[in-house]
């Protein structure tokens, strides 16, 4: 191939082929027309790929808003403000699941952000040669354990022994905080909106981790060099040099992280509870957009339970979609400082 | 994203059963519905089986697929824990017989307390589930229950949270025994729960945050609690006796339902036997009486008639409930319509 295309590119700098014997059916300007016809079906191949992602996008969209007009018609817009869920009457609203679902992530994102800057952090900086790979391996492992493992795991090993030491614990330090104490109030039971947050932010940490890790190896080991040339600490080094160079790519995973805790279904169903009230208390049982959708699709009778759980479905896409919009104008926004 | 993996699910299912119902021997059936019966439909089928050779296939999707399937004529047979109305049935012209009965018990969690310490007749059952009462050691409980030291512990509710026939029955039972927890809570497969309460998802879900959380109480099937070794309440029946759940007060409480109203699917909650289970259900077997394929329909009466006659003792080592001889009876007249 490239010594085809070599002999493309000197042809117009050769004269003798130029004024050759038969000029009008030069035989590489045949192949050269191959050439851009092949290409123009490779592009046009590659782009009706492209375009099946942005046709499915629209299709789930409008299926998802086709499917909840029933609900918006008779609830109006106050479907998404509105804390009432109750099926027996018929009446829905999307803030108690909302309120699970942000809150649940905002705790998994308060949890593994931290843990995930540490972790790569030790394996990028100061991790011993020998123990980079298995290390580095299994967090990529972590992250490929299905959900369900950690909804198991969490019900049946994590909820007992967090009512057991923990949540007593909390209530006695924090519980007579003023603001904060009535976050840990209530019976501890185990399963609630913070035993959702915690499991999740596990699920979360191999993504942002292994993200932060391959981010911070970016980093030009001259500039690096440099700042501990002049003495820098390694804090000074991380704070100072690797994150602003890396500043997009590190908002990139955690947002990547976000993602996966705004939509995971199965592990958050068996350990947040799945109650539909908000009582401003982290240990009580809660219900987020999937869980709910998880629990009451596959015996919804058809009409308005259907339809507004295919409108809580469209709230979730856009509050996913929100998420990703927020990442890319923080990210564009890094790359513009970055350039000045 | 959720919504069209479960909708992906469903079509998916949908398009399997049809696949599997044409790409199968005329005689083989393919059934779906109701989770409650899958074992039983499970095991019923191996032995047919081997008996016979013919392969039955039954898909736990939940009794409202069921139902849809079995209109959609996706299936050969569906499945359903609700009974479809007498009125629907002969609008769509839909046979529908029972096949085995079960019942929902009410569980709990306190240190110390055994199966039948706490009695609770159905008011107060209520009053806790709708979280009117509060605590263990409330005088309502308390009155019922002298000489029992109930600890001061929070009651935490413990229920479904998917849809489910089990909520349906144990929520109907409770709206008969109070007013308020109608109006508050209601009834049916997914309702509006008050009070301290936690959601699990499947009976299993249920008897593992019930056995998790002291405190707790919560509704499970007959067969998982009794495979769990969970802690009965005693239940005060409409004879007034108190009983425990058992086999035996569920085939109590079915002697004196009358099978014959159409849609063979009569009120099974709070009978009036001496000793009967007061939260007894059945579940019931959709197929069309005419009009799909000869053969198939033939195996659907076959299937169900076999079973009914060879299948009970298996359903009961299950944890289910055989029908009473006399209603096997009437369910092999229903099937004889199904052509």
């Amino acid at each position: 191939m490239s010594d085809e295309e070599n002999e493309i590119d000197m042809n117009p700098s050769n004269p003798t082929q130029v004024t050759g014997a038969v000029p009008a059916i030069d035989p590489q300007a045949e192949r050269v027309k191959v050439f851009k016809r092949q290409d123009a079906v490779f592009h046009k191949l590659t782009l009706s790929f492209a375009l099946i992602v942005l046709v499915v996008l629209a299709g789930i969209l409008i299926s998802l808003a086709i499917e909840a007009v029933p609900a918006f018609r008779q609830f109006g817009l106050g479907f998404l403000w509105s804390s009432v869920w109750n099926v027996p009457d018929d009446v829905y609203g999307a803030v108690i699941a909302s309120y699970g679902t942000l809150t649940t992530s905002l705790i998994a994102l308060v949890i593994a952000v931290p843990v995930s800057f540490g972790i790569a952090l030790f394996l990028t900086e100061t991790c011993p040669v020998w123990l980079k790979r298995p290390l580095g391996t299994a967090i990529e492992l972590l992250a490929g354990v299905p959900s369900i493992i950690y909804g198991i795991w969490g019900l049946f090993i994590f909820a007992p022994l967090f009512a057991e030491h923990v949540q007593p614990y909390l209530q006695t330090v924090f519980g007579d905080v003023p603001m904060i104490g009535g976050w840990f109030s209530g019976p501890p039971i185990g399963i609630g909106i913070l035993s959702a947050g915690i499991v999740l932010s596990l699920m979360v940490i191999p993504f942002v981790a292994s993200v932060m890790r391959d981010v911070f190896e970016t980093v030009p080991p001259v500039l690096k060099e440099s700042a501990y040339g002049v003495g820098a600490t390694t804090w000074e080094v991380v704070w100072n040099i690797v994150l602003p160079y890396t500043r997009v790519g590190v908002i990139g995973g955690i947002m990547l992280g976000l993602g996966r805790a705004l939509g995971e279904t199965m592990a958050v169903t068996f350990v947040i509870g799945n109650a539909n009230k908000i009582t401003g208390s982290l240990f009580s049982p809660g219900n987020s957009i999937a869980s709910v959708l998880a629990n009451e699709f596959g015996e919804a009778d058809p009409g308005l339970h259907v339809s507004s759980l295919f409108a809580l479905g469209l709230v979730l896409f856009v509050i996913t979609f929100v998420v990703l919009a927020i990442s890319r104008w923080l990210i564009a926004r890094g790359t513009a400082k970055q350039g000045r | 994203m959720i919504k069209v993996s479960k909708w992906l699910a469903t079509s998916l299912v949908a398009v399997s059963l049809a696949a599997s119902a044409n790409a199968a021997l005329a005689a083989d059936l393919t059934g779906a519905g109701a989770t409650f019966p899958f074992a039983v439909y499970t095991k019923w089928a191996e032995a047919y089986k081997a008996k016979t050779g013919n392969t039955v296939n039954y898909q736990g999707i939940g009794s409202s697929g069921g139902i849809k399937q079995i209109k959609a004529k996706t299936v050969d047979f569906g499945g359903t824990d609700s009974p479809v109305k007498a009125e629907e049935l002969g609008a769509s012209g839909l046979i529908q017989i029972p096949t085995v009965m079960g019942g929902a018990t009410l569980v709990v969690n306190l240190p110390g307390i055994k199966s039948g310490d706490i009695k609770l007749d159905g008011p107060t059952a209520a009053d806790i589930f709708r979280g009117a009462v509060a605590k263990w050691n409330d005088a309502a409980i308390a009155k019922l229950n002298p000489g029992v030291k109930l600890p001061d512990t929070a009651i935490t509710i413990v229920h479904r949270s998917d849809g489910s026939g089990t909520t349906d029955v144990v929520t109907s039972y409770l709206a008969r025994q109070s007013e308020a927890f109608k109006t508050e809570v209601g009834a049916g497969k997914t309702v509006n729960w008050k009070g301290n309460e936690v959601g699990g998802k499947g009976n299993p879900g249920v008897a593992a945050n019930v056995t998790k959380i002291v405190g707790a109480i919560g509704y499970v099937d007959l067969a998982d609690a009794q495979k769990n070794g969970m802690t009965f309440i005693a239940l005060k029946n409409k004879a007034g006796n108190f009983v425990l759940p058992s086999q035996q007060a569920i085939a109590d409480a079915a002697g004196g339902a009358d099978f014959s109203v159409k849609g063979m699917s009569p009120d099974l909650i709070d009978q009036s036997h001496k000793n009967a289970w007061p939260i007894t259900t059945a579940t019931y077997v959709l197929a069309y009486a005419s009009g799909r394929d000869a053969e198939k329909q033939k195996s659907v009466v076959d299937f169900f008639g076999w079973s009914l006659n060879n299948g009970q003792k298996m359903a009961e080592e299950l944890g289910f409930v055989a029908l009473p001889g006399n209603v096997v009876k009437m369910v092999e007249a229903e099937l004889k319509k199904i052509k």
